[in-house]
């Protein structure tokens, strides 16, 4: 069990961010995320895209964003547990212990929950049967491409991870790569070295359509796809893979007691804690009067919860506010001389 | 105000008068209406406000831009006449737009 100041959940934008306005004020924290990198949402759903509205960074991309705020907590060296997710959170007295489904334990006075919309799952096929052959036959991504060899492999998807699998996987297997529209997005050159492939009859590209059916029995053995003219046909297939991005998940959050408004926890907005004393929302994840779903509102946010956190973590000791431009406490614990 | 009607993939129908200027997302959402989640917030980012509009209605709305067609392809059983409600901002001319909500947003 790891004793620590907060429990950070969530390595989104106002997650690192909290962890900097702990750190400032001499507090400990760990962050779990389910994700295998921090950034949240930034990362995630926008890596490429320009944000305007942070201030006085007329614009940056959510790489460039959760990169500085990376170095900016740099100097508190927090520990990050990546792939992930809190499972249980239990009252103990005056401190809460935290449980991920890796089985680490945590115990702390305060939680902050910097969740987002949940963690991130791939979005999954719906057909029948789908679920049976997950794991076995119907991936949702590649961990190790050697069990992709030699397979007739059927690839869903029009993006960068369809295009890029479909390219990778076809110098050793069967591939049919699938889409619902004839227009592909990709990086120009992956696009032409896909047309190449498929001039070459290495892989078979099928559009307009839609997975319609999966046969088999423990294995898949072939799929049905369903063309804009209701065409269908069948094509033998060993292994799908299925690429249709992520989708947030609130999962276990919604177990631990806290007063829910739809998907997003209730907080009060002085010191953003939710019903439980020592548990806090920040970001998107929580809700009051006026709440904007905005960066910027979340750091406000943990900023202010920092503040309570501090005085459940040190009740003996008076809290003080001060400034980073001349308190030598903070310089010193930004290791800054 | 122009109304715009949601209906359920249940055919379960509900009119309301959403402001101009809004999107027919934040109209769904403001007024509980089932079957839009709208999980990124607006963002283009989720596929989870997915609609199907109106055959009549569809060519009436300024045309999806790349960004968003790139995202209905997340969405579930995309068609023809799907669109992202948080792209389609409620205006006069689209008084009296209807559109149907999927079975499930994700």
């Amino acid at each position: 069990m790891t004793k620590t100041d907060v429990v950070i959940i969530g390595a989104g934008p106002v997650g690192l961010f909290a962890v900097h306005q702990l750190g400032i004020k001499g507090l400990k924290a760990v962050v779990i995320d389910n994700l295998d990198k921090a950034g949240g949402q930034c990362i995630e759903l926008y890596p490429d895209k320009p944000i305007y509205d942070i201030p006085a960074i007329p614009e940056c991309t959510g790489e460039e964003l959760t990169k500085n705020l990376l170095e900016q907590i740099k100097p508190f060296n927090t520990k990050f547990f990546y792939n992930e997710r809190v499972d249980e959170v239990k009252q103990d007295n005056d401190n809460w212990i935290v449980k991920t489904n890796n089985n680490n334990k945590f115990t702390a006075p305060n939680i902050i929950i910097a969740g987002g919309v949940g963690s991130f799952e791939p979005r999954k096929i719906l057909v029948k049967d789908a679920e049976k052959y997950e794991g076995k036959s119907l991936f949702y991504s590649v961990k190790n491409k050697d069990e992709f060899k030699n397979k007739n492999i059927s690839i869903f998807g029009g993006g960068d991870s369809a295009l890029d699998w479909a390219l990778e996987l076809s110098k050793f297997s069967k591939i049919t790569l699938i889409h619902r529209r004839n227009e592909f997005r990709g990086a120009p050159h992956t696009l032409s070295e896909i047309k190449k492939l498929e001039n070459e009859g290495k892989i078979s590209i099928k559009t307009p359509c839609k997975l319609e059916s999966i046969e088999g029995d423990k294995n898949v053995e072939s799929i049905s796809i369903k063309f804009d003219d209701e065409k269908i046909e069948k094509i033998r297939t060993d292994t799908i893979l299925s690429f249709f991005g992520l989708i947030m998940k609130l999962g276990p959050i919604a177990e631990w007691g806290l007063n829910m408004n739809k998907k997003t926890i209730e907080v009060n907005s002085e010191n953003f804690e939710t019903n439980k004393k020592g548990i806090f929302a920040a970001g998107d994840i929580c809700s009051y009067p006026g709440k904007l779903k905005l960066i910027l509102s979340g750091f406000h946010e943990v900023a202010l919860a920092s503040v309570e956190c501090f005085k459940r973590a040190r009740p003996n000791e008076k809290y003080r506010f001060e400034f980073t431009t001349s308190s030598k406490n903070i310089q010193n614990r930004l290791g800054k001389k | 105000m122009s109304k715009i009607t949601y209906i359920d993939y249940q055919d379960n129908s509900k009119t309301i008068e959403v402001e101009n200027g809004l999107t027919v997302m934040e109209g769904a959402i403001q007024n509980d209406i089932s079957g839009i989640d709208a999980d990124c917030g607006g963002s283009m980012a989720c596929a989870t406000c997915h609609v199907y509009v109106e055959e009549k209605w569809f060519n009436k709305i300024p045309k999806a831009e790349e960004a968003e067609v790139d995202m209905i392809d997340m969405a579930i059983e995309p068609k023809k006449n799907s669109r992202l409600s948080c792209q389609i901002i409620v205006s006069d001319e689209l008084d009296g737009l209807t559109v149907m909500t999927p079975k499930k947003q994700s």
